[in-house]
């Protein structure tokens, strides 16, 4: 008995121990939550400035990407208040500016003089605005991030490839013009041996539990004609639009790309694998959000002049690329309204965002982008702006996850699981969407 | 006052021994010791099940600000004509099957051979038991790097064996393996349950049936069927039962293993509920689907007991 | 006993069962060993072709485990001090400097206070009802009894969407309070169903005496029953302990940060790429070990009590 006794103060003790703990959050302190990233860890970094001028002690709390959304919206949804400042994914904004979840932010943008004109037009509308194209905004864009492709440079350039190559597809081995040469770049590479290694063609995105596919199939669909809706109205009509005949060669061109350039086992597959993949020197191409860039120029074995970057090349029906990417938002559940403001105000600053950029960091802000220098600054950076005049978003509604999930449902059981044809496919998130539109009586 | 159980339990105390009692009465003391679980229970189970059957015929959403409206029956409606809920509906069903019919054969086997009291055969059972002690999102999730193509553990020993490449197969990523990949886990993980309770069984037989058998010159094989078989099969039974509930239930490790994917073929009814009520927060249409789980599970384990109970009767 | 029992199985017969038996043992172990193995293993021979089985060990895992890093960028380098500690070393050799803790030993910390704390709860509540259902009569205690397990029949996500919005009114979401509550009502069935069994097993005549000597009811059942359901109130502690260490469902619904247990935790360990196995394996290592050593070590206890609710009914 005695043994158990003791087991039970313990227990006693502790848990008291526990709650006292995390009760004494003090208002002098500030919580930032974002993804689990190296982005983040720049953030770390530069945030230190903040705690220096303010006296605010920051502290962090970083999700994977996989859990990322499944996790905040659920803080989000429970009332939590755990995040003071959150860097939410750009498809929230919807829900979370109506369900009263994100502080609005024009009288402070006024008050002190921040301008949204000093942001990148495309990030605005992506990263802070709800509704879409309306003067109302309920985040800073604080890190601007598209996807786009990364490739082997050093393999591009051996001239008994440039040699095969050419002879079997009849032009040069080099940046894809369009996706369609893409695909022949990456069949050309899947199952070769290079430097007794077998290599495959491209690691693109599958990931069936969170967004992963849907944010790599877009990239594909938007550029073979793939529409949201009709542009005029886009709740009212969908058919002839999402399952468009263009969106359906998108589809099949998507899966053909999986089917016939990708690593085998590379079902499930999303930023954190695509890096690893490439890092590895397993693929010869590697779709992924430019957040990676950096890393990747200064890998040991793939960094450097081994690697090169572009934008999404274009397909028949235009280029585009799909937008990632996060405004930093005030969540309303906030103890200390101030310091966040204050944070804002400070990371707005055009010396920070400038440092934000130099740190690892992706500033929105025009002036940093646009500065002279800025597109050769960095080997990659002049890819970043390509991408960045190009982007498209996905949903941004209230109802966005009612939107994603059949999405991912339905693309993962054709391109993945290789389930019916992708006319069936489109036409079955047809009927989801309209359903999901229904629901919330936008139709 | 007579109809409370509780005051019932405290006058059903001889009255004699009552009066001798001192400090607090009977009556209270029961009160007293069942009220916190009562309390507790009804606070947890009973009051939120009241809610969910309440909340399953609105379109509540439990992300939005605005009010709810009652729809009838229309989340029913739409639940059991929806073609992805019968599909995980068949994908949980194949996964009950097949995880029982291996837990069962495996569990059954194992017992009986333990059962011959070999020399250690206490600590050996102990190692076979420690997987299904363990935590399934855990476990799970690193069972996700052993079915990694290539670098995966159990893809190489599947190499090493049969000679297959070991990178040409991914046990998660493929449509065809994906649902044996949750099968094997589960498998590996749940078999000493059964082999524990088909042990107990297997122990309750006494030595004077096989005595007696033994002078009847019953055969080996004969004695096994007429006798060991039948006489654990209630046990089995119940062992079935509990698996049968647990894994109507799963939801950790499978969502770690193959996170419902390729596609849609693992993805059992608690990932699909999981993905309505806390994905796309359709609060309303979730808790439809959950009441309908609860009939489900409840429906089918009455009927079980039912022939559980007659099996016992024999 | 005789030289030849019909009963006795045959020397031969123990030897093929024993053989067979430790063949299944051998392989049901290996996927544990491995994660053992892994969280010594530097990352690079992690994810080798073929598996390593002899390495190098290496305490990357660990270091990996509870810190948090940066990545040392190329005009770092001349900045940097010399490393202070092993750890400072171990990160330093990887490329990365240690920039402080991880969260790992907090979500573990969560882990043991929820865990002790539902547990202990689940004891307190779980053995007075028991004690009230075993010696009070009560007409319909068997379906009172039923009733109480049958709501471990209910899928962990059906129950989570009532509790969610309960906890939200109540301020009780990603708290320690609000998840011990949980565990001890999800718990209290098993327990009330195990220490129903093992209260009725104490003979009521103990009770009696210590009645008629003059203890009142409570101290009868403080220093007579209790004593005596000692070792099955100990079995029932460690399946409810068990039971909330593991739990993963209501906890990845229901807490977000400070009140996350480590089985949401542990699968969320990543390093610069995709997962970092040698951490993830680390986490997973310290993390089943305590209920691996309590299951050989209480091997005697345990397996009589993981058959004892389901054989007895």
């Amino acid at each position: 008995m005695k043994a158990s006794k003791l087991l039970m103060a313990t227990a006693l003790t502790a848990a008291t121990f526990g709650m006292a703990g995390s009760a004494s959050a003090a208002t002098d302190s500030l919580t930032l939550c974002w993804a689990a990233w190296d982005p983040a860890n720049a953030l770390v970094e530069l945030s230190k400035d903040f705690e220096a001028e303010s006296g605010t002690e920051m502290s962090f709390e970083f999700v994977p990407w996989p859990n990322f959304a499944d996790r905040m919206l659920n803080e989000l949804n429970s009332n939590g208040t755990l995040c003071d400042l959150l860097i939410g994914d750009s498809q929230w904004i919807g829900g979370a500016a109506e369900n009263g979840n994100y502080v609005k932010l024009n009288d402070f943008f006024d008050a002190e003089g921040i301008s949204m004109d000093d942001f990148i037009p495309a990030t605005v509308t992506g990263y802070a605005e709800w509704p879409k194209g309306s003067p109302n905004y309920w985040a800073l864009p604080a890190y601007a991030d598209v996807v786009g492709w990364t490739y082997r440079k050093d393999w591009f350039e051996r001239p008994e490839l440039m040699a095969e190559f050419k002879g079997k597809y009849g032009y040069d081995l080099g940046v894809p013009e369009s996706l369609e040469q893409l695909k022949d770049i990456a069949e050309f590479f899947q199952g070769r041996e290079i430097d007794g290694k077998t290599v495959y063609g491209a690691a693109i995105y599958t990931e069936r539990g969170s967004e992963g596919i849907t944010m790599g199939v877009t990239n594909a669909l938007y550029n073979y004609g793939f529409e949201y809706g009709n542009p005029e109205n886009p709740y009212a009509e969908l058919d002839g639009y999402v399952n468009s005949a263009g969106a359906v060669a998108g589809l099949e061109y998507y899966k053909d790309l999986y089917d016939n350039g990708t690593p085998p086992g590379s079902s499930n597959w999303y930023m954190g694998e695509n890096i690893d993949a490439y890092k590895s020197g397993q693929v010869a191409l590697q779709m992924n959000f430019a957040f990676i860039w950096p890393g990747v120029n200064a890998d040991p074995n793939v960094g450097g002049d081994r690697t090169g970057y572009f934008a999404n090349p274009p397909g028949p029906a235009g280029q585009f690329a799909q937008l990632g990417g996060q405004g930093i938002s005030i969540v309303a559940n906030t103890d200390n309204m101030e310091g966040a403001l204050a944070y804002i105000k400070w990371f707005a600053q055009g010396d920070v965002q400038a440092k934000w950029t130099e740190m690892g960091g992706a500033s929105a802000m025009r002036s940093v982008v646009e500065a002279p220098g800025f597109a050769d600054a960095q080997p990659y950076n002049q890819a970043f702006l390509d991408s960045m005049a190009i982007v498209k978003d996905f949903w941004a509604e209230p109802s966005y996850a009612s939107l994603l999930l059949p999405m991912q449902s339905r693309i993962h059981n054709y391109v993945i699981a290789g389930q019916g044809t992708a006319q069936e496919a489109l036409d079955g998130l047809v009927e989801d969407w309209v359903e999901g539109f229904e629901d919330e009586g936008l139709r | 006052m007579s109809g409370n159980p509780i005051d019932r339990i405290a006058t059903a105390t001889p009255a004699v021994m009552a009066k001798r009692v001192r400090g607090l009465s009977d009556r209270a003391i029961a009160w007293l010791f069942v009220g916190p679980s009562i309390v507790l229970l009804l606070a947890v189970n009973i009051f939120p099940l009241i809610w969910t059957i309440n909340l399953s015929f609105t379109n509540f959403r439990a992300n939005r600000l605005r009010d709810a409206e009652y729809i009838g029956l229309r989340n029913y409606e739409r639940i059991l004509t929806d073609t992805d809920t019968w599909q995980s509906m068949q994908a949980t069903a194949n996964f009950l099957f097949w995880t029982i019919f291996f837990q069962v054969l495996i569990g059954f086997a194992l017992a009986y051979l333990i059962n011959k009291k070999f020399k250690g055969n206490d600590l050996w059972t102990t190692i076979i038991v420690l997987p299904m002690m363990l935590s399934p999102a855990v476990v799970g999730n690193f069972w996700t790097f052993l079915y990694q193509p290539q670098i995966g553990l159990f893809n190489y020993v599947v190499e090493f064996f049969t000679g297959i490449d070991s990178s040409s197969f991914s046990m998660i990523g493929d449509v065809s393996l994906a649902p044996w990949s949750i099968v094997i886990v589960d498998t590996w993980m749940w078999t000493p349950f059964v082999m524990l309770i088909c042990l107990a069984g297997l122990r309750s037989i006494p030595d004077s049936i096989y005595e007696a058998a033994e002078c009847d010159r019953a055969s080996k094989w004969r004695q096994f069927w007429t006798l060991t078989v039948p006489m654990v099969l209630p046990f089995l039974m119940l062992a079935v039962l509990f698996r049968g509930i647990e894994n109507f239930k799963m939801f950790d490790l499978v969502v770690q293993l193959t996170g419902g994917g390729p596609g849609s073929i693992t993805t059992l009814t608690s990932i699909d509920l999981k993905r309505e009520a806390f994905e796309k927060w359709r609060t309303g249409y979730a808790s439809a689907y959950a009441v309908i789980l609860f009939v489900t599970v409840f429906g089918l384990a009455s009927i079980y007991v039912k022939a559980l109970n007659k099996v016992k009767e024999r | 006993m005789s030289g030849f029992s019909v009963t006795q199985p045959s020397n031969r017969q123990k030897w093929i069962a024993g053989l067979l038996v430790i063949t299944y043992a051998v392989v049901t172990l290996m996927p544990l060993l491995w994660i053992i193995a892994t969280g010594f293993k530097s990352p690079e021979d992690a994810i080798s072709y073929p598996p390593k089985i002899v390495f190098e060990p290496s305490l990357e895992g660990y270091v990996n485990l509870f810190s948090s890093r940066t990545r040392i960028t190329p005009g770092m380098e001349e900045t940097l001090q010399p490393p202070e500690t092993w750890y400072d070393q171990v990160a330093r050799d990887a490329g990365t400097i240690i920039v402080g803790p991880s969260r790992y030993g907090q979500r573990f910390l969560n882990s043991v206070i929820i865990g002790f704390g539902s547990t202990f709860l689940a004891i307190v509540f779980g053995t007075t009802a028991a004690y009230a259902f075993s010696r009070f009569k009560i007409p319909i205690k068997d379906d009172l009894l039923f009733f109480i397990l049958s709501t471990r029949m209910m899928p962990p996500i059906a129950v989570a969407i009532p509790i969610f919005l309960m906890f939200r009114q109540l301020g009780l979401n990603d708290t320690q309070l609000g998840m011990i509550l949980l565990y001890t009502a999800v718990n209290l069935s098993l327990s009330v169903w195990l220490l129903k069994g093992f209260i009725d097993e104490i003979p009521f005549e103990y009770e009696e005496a210590a009645l008629i000597d003059g203890y009142t009811r409570f101290q009868a059942f403080y220093k007579v029953v209790l004593p005596q359901a000692a070792t099955g109130i100990a079995s029932t502690a460690i399946f409810c302990l068990i039971f909330a260490w593991n739990e993963y469902a209501f906890a990845v619904l229901l807490t977000s940060g400070t009140a996350q247990t480590a089985p949401p935790f542990i699968p969320t360990i990543i390093g610069v790429g995709g997962q970092d196995w040698p951490a993830v394996a680390a986490g997973a290592t310290l993390f089943l070990m305590p209920v691996m050593l309590f299951t050989i070590l209480l091997r005697k206890h345990l397996l009589r009590g993981i058959t004892f609710g389901a054989v007895r009914k």
